[in-house]
């Protein structure tokens, strides 16, 4: 039995006869393959792991989120958790999972220790029992302990809702987008929280619009659109690229977008931080042939380096063909 | 559109000590700098570091404790009307109606802004135009893709023609092309003479300012371009920039 078991997961917030769709498991045709439609999201997550739902707003991750803690109903598909059907035996999920959802969802009007002490009765549980899962994250706000949630920063908030998500010792922890709008250095702080979990045996499902979370996951699906791009470990996604990447650097970065893309032996040409990432058409092109017909145009301190695609390269890539 | 001519000594942001306390909290201490015209200018800070305090005060919604402030060569403090008339506004959390067409936004908006109402529909016939939409402009905006909502709430906060958009990450949760099709469209604001004002988490973002400040603790503790302060710490990466700045705050969550 694994922690969490999804196959053919399928909801469509519109109804079945409008011919609109917006929710996740739509159909997909592949390209190149005949007749083979999927239906629905199907994947597993075993004991202990860190499982990242990685895709932009609007791709369907909170749909997921909210399925799998009974929240809202499927239109097809079978889901379980901790061995427990989300239709049937949803109550024994609710006593299992933590839940952290994407909104601030403690009592503003409570204090920080309130607001724990209430999650701590609501399952049947004290503070006290299961302090030390929770006591690496609760001693940094603990001077703030007598502090309304309302009045808290948003680092602390998010550290006070994964204490209360943990506060029932959950076997699974669903944790929907809990690093947005948070800056670098407490993104990374909070990962390295989730990784004192996991080594708790806590299996984690964590979603997250920064693509570049994906390497702190044991393994991930990427999500568009409601449908998976990919899933697998973040090393064999990138090993899985299979095209020729460099970075791109010159004198004038602006001009040197557009004329990259007007090059017919370049396939895609993006900016990424201070360099353009670009794929190649075919492997008979050089970086010395880009060298030279930059230089022609006038380029100047042009650098072009073979790299290793970022998770967000994969993204680019594979969402080509969703 | 009249031919401008871009004088790139021209200040369009000026900070001089700019302060706000609240009580005996220090939320922007004495911050200094100058943005010119039709530079992209990042501001990068942790949460609680006072990047929003800082901002309100430019854009004239919060009136300073001490400090001077001029933005598009009015004072914050005496001239705040006329600062909120020169200024373009948009974030990611809250851009455009969804339950208004395409038109009706930028209708709301251009009024709101002070659009002459002669000049609005001209001027938006000739915006979706040029955005490729003219076929939406009775759509409801809820139903557009994200790409073209960011796009459009991007060309109702330039609609009026501000000298500065203040933009507060406007990228956030957006997909990974959409992202840097957005970028593509602050560079040409930016060719116009527009200056753009931007605050994101994404630090590949910060590589794409003409010049970026962090701030820690209410302060501004480095400025400069990318590359130099790449340089300077010694870094890879404007990440990793902003983790050795960052990491230094003492108040990151103390607030």
């Amino acid at each position: 039995m694994l922690p969490i078991e999804v196959k053919n997961l399928y909801k469509n917030y519109f109804p079945a006869k409008s011919g609109k769709f917006a929710g996740i498991g739509n159909p997909v045709q592949h390209s190149g393959e005949t007749a083979t439609v999927e239906t629905g999201l199907s994947f597993s997550v075993s004991k202990g792991e860190i499982f990242g739902i990685i895709g932009p707003d609007g791709a369907g991750k909170t749909t997921l989120f909210r399925i799998l803690t009974t929240l809202i109903l499927a239109d097809r598909g079978t889901a379980t958790v901790d061995g427990f059907d989300v239709v049937k035996e949803y109550k024994e999920i609710r006593k299992r999972v933590g839940y952290m959802p994407g909104k601030f969802s403690l009592y503003q009007d409570l204090t920080v220790q309130e607001n724990l002490n209430f999650f701590a009765t609501v399952f049947n549980t004290t503070i006290a029992e299961n302090y030390y899962l929770i006591k690496d994250i609760y001693q940094q706000i603990e001077p703030f302990k007598n502090r309304r949630a309302a009045k808290l920063s948003g680092g602390m908030k998010q550290k006070l809702a994964l204490c209360c998500a943990l506060i029932h010792k959950p076997s699974v922890l669903f944790l929907d987008e809990p690093t947005t709008g948070v800056d670098a250095v407490s993104r990374k702080e909070f990962w390295d929280m989730l990784k004192q979990l996991k080594n708790q045996g806590i299996t984690i499902l964590v979603s997250t619009p920064y693509m570049d979370e994906a390497n702190l996951c044991d393994r991930i699906a990427l999500i568009q659109n409601g449908q998976f791009l990919t899933i697998d470990t973040p090393a064999k996604i990138v090993g899985q690229f299979g095209k020729t990447l460099w970075t791109v650097q010159s004198d004038n970065m602006s001009r040197l977008l557009l004329d990259l893309r007007a090059v017919k032996q370049i396939e895609s040409c993006f900016t990424f931080g201070d360099s353009h990432h670009v794929t190649i058409l075919n492997d008979q092109f050089t970086k010395t042939d880009l060298h030279k017909i930059l230089h022609e145009i006038g380029h100047t301190n042009v650098e072009i380096n073979e790299i290793n695609p970022t998770i967000e390269d994969c993204f680019m890539e594979l969402s080509k063909h969703s | 559109m009249p031919e401008r001519v871009i004088d790139s000594m021209e200040k369009v942001i000026v900070a001089d000590k700019l302060t706000k306390k609240f009580g005996d909290f220090i939320a922007v201490d004495h911050i200094s700098f100058e943005v010119e015209r039709g530079e992209i200018f990042g501001f990068l800070g942790a949460n609680g570091a006072g990047k929003t305090t800082a901002m309100r005060m430019l854009c004239g919604l919060s009136i300073p404790t001490s400090g001077k402030g001029l933005v598009a060569g009015y004072d914050i403090h005496t001239q705040s009307e006329k600062v909120k008339r020169n200024i373009g506004y948009m974030s990611q959390k809250f851009a455009l109606y969804d339950d208004l067409t395409v038109a009706e936004n930028i209708r709301l908006y251009a009024g709101i802004y002070g659009v002459k109402e002669k000049e609005i529909a001209p001027k938006t016939k000739e915006l979706l135009l040029r955005l490729g939409f003219d076929n939406e402009r009775d759509t409801l905006v809820k139903s557009l893709p994200m790409g073209w909502k960011q796009k459009l709430a991007f060309s109702v906060a330039i609609f009026h023609e501000p000298k500065i958009v203040f933009l507060d990450e406007p990228t956030g949760g957006v997909d990974p092309v959409t992202r840097r099709q957005f970028w593509e469209m602050i560079y040409e604001a930016s060719d116009r003479g527009i200056t753009i004002f931007v605050t994101t988490h994404y630090m590949d973002e910060a590589e794409y300012c003409n010049r970026v400040c962090v701030m820690v603790d209410g302060r501004i503790d480095a400025l400069d371009s990318p590359r130099n302060l790449k340089i300077q710490y010694n870094a890879q990466n404007m990440d990793e920039v902003f983790q050795q700045l960052a990491r230094n705050a003492k108040r990151t969550d103390a607030i």
